[in-house]
């Protein structure tokens, strides 16, 4: 099968995002979306550390220690950027502010269950940092992902079996074989990678494809 | 009115053993370094601590987990690259952990700050994080009951201070520090610089009342 590499997932993923938007990127692969935002559209990038308006990395020599993204990694401001606490930040996210989230994850329900959070390995601490407040407040939630895990076994599944995240709150799926949307019915087919086959990406989902 | 301190050791004098301790800072922006090598000195042990994460490499709260300093820790994001002194102990059954949503944490510790009993947060809501929670529907949407989190000490990181206690920002060093600074009972700020004057009233971020004393530390990380 074809499968887009990461730069390509984050390109198609980019081009969902409309000029105007507020957009907060989930850590990891996620980030790399903001570079390939077709020219023309001004979108503005929420980091849940206390900034609107990411800007892009430091040129070197320029690094402020004290700004820095959700990653922990060093960036700028954008022109138009605020600063603000904790609680302000998750009012955005809580509050229905912000448009669009786009998200990694372990596993994705047909019926839009999340898990991103927790595996089932009791001895690895947990971390949730700021998943579940953004998947409860944000109207869209785009996760991009590969379409198995490692050992080749779904991630796109009719239930998740790993610890939610969030209950029926993705909206859209863009992984490297297909971009599928979350229906009534189950996962719908947006598009597939091309030169793939709906067979072909079905035999390597968990839940039915509706088409 | 004058809150400030002479030294970061005088503004922890008070700290006791079992004390419940806030530390503001996300990532390695915004931590008091000062004031938690100066805690490590003053020998409190069996705390608990409350921040966004548990600490990097041998920096800030790694080092009171390093010592053994540290009996719980409450937090959103524990595990992160280099948090290897949090993993020890927490491996080791010798920390105790609680997990809560970033979210919902900063709201819980503004809700102790602003004298609030709790409040219902759709964030969570049929999650492992929910169990054992009341819970309500609200126009037919779940939600879960948090309550307000309380800490004896906050330990704060700003960039400017004056005598009243006030304090302003630098960039992403603000976070979780201002509503860590409502909800501590002895609130304590290390601050890059101490003005001689009265900051702005209009650049003040976190009021003075909030705050206890502080002392100037003026080493950026």
């Amino acid at each position: 099968m074809n499968r887009l590499n990461d730069a390509d997932l984050a390109r198609r993923v980019a081009q969902d995002i409309p000029d105007g938007a507020y957009v907060n990127l989930g850590i990891g692969k996620p980030t790399h979306v903001s570079s390939y935002v077709p020219d023309g559209r001004e979108v503005i990038y929420h980091s849940e550390n206390g900034l609107l308006g990411v800007g892009p990395a430091p040129a070197e020599g320029a690094v402020d220690v004290e700004l820095i993204d959700a990653s922990k990694r060093y960036v700028t401001t954008a022109p138009g950027a605020s600063f603000f606490e904790h609680s302000d930040s998750f009012a955005m996210m809580r509050g229905g502010h912000i448009d669009i989230a786009v998200l990694g994850a372990y596993q994705v329900g047909s019926n839009g269950d999340l898990a991103n959070w927790a595996t089932l390995d009791r001895t690895f601490p947990p971390a949730v940092g700021g998943a579940m407040d953004l998947v409860v407040g944000v109207p869209s939630i785009f996760v991009m992902m590969r379409h198995t895990d490692r050992d080749g076994a779904p991630k796109l599944l009719d239930r998740c079996t790993y610890p939610l995240t969030g209950l029926g709150v993705v909206t859209r799926v863009y992984t490297d074989l297909a971009v599928l949307d979350i229906a009534p019915e189950g996962f719908r087919l947006v598009e597939l990678t091309p030169g793939n086959t709906l067979e072909q990406v079905q035999a390597v989902t968990g839940a039915k494809i509706h088409s | 009115m004058d809150k400030r301190v002479d030294s970061l050791a005088e503004a922890v004098a008070p700290v006791q053993d079992g004390a419940v301790v806030m530390v503001g800072g996300f990532g390695s922006s915004g931590i008091p370094f000062g004031l938690i090598d100066a805690l490590l000195e003053q020998g409190a042990t069996g705390l608990t601590i409350i921040s966004n994460n548990a600490g990097e490499k041998e920096t800030g709260i790694a080092k009171l987990l390093r010592e053994g300093r540290v009996a719980k820790v409450i937090c959103s994001y524990p595990r992160s690259p280099g948090s290897i002194w949090f993993e020890r102990r927490y491996e080791a059954g010798e920390v105790d952990l609680e997990v809560v949503p970033q979210g919902t944490l900063a709201e819980r510790i503004r809700a102790a700050g602003a004298g609030l009993g709790g409040f219902f947060t759709p964030t969570g809501f049929g999650t492992l994080l929910a169990e054992g929670k009341e819970t309500r529907m609200i126009d037919g949407r779940g939600y879960v009951f948090e309550q307000p989190l309380h800490a004896d000490v906050a330990l704060l990181r700003a960039d400017r201070g004056d005598r009243w206690g006030n304090l302003s920002y630098h960039a992403t060093a603000r976070n979780f520090n201002p509503v860590m600074a409502m909800a501590g009972r002895l609130a304590i700020a290390e601050v890059r610089q101490l003005s001689a004057d009265a900051l702005p009233p209009e650049s003040v971020v976190t009021p003075g009342i909030f705050v206890s004393r502080l002392t100037e530390y003026g080493v950026r990380p």
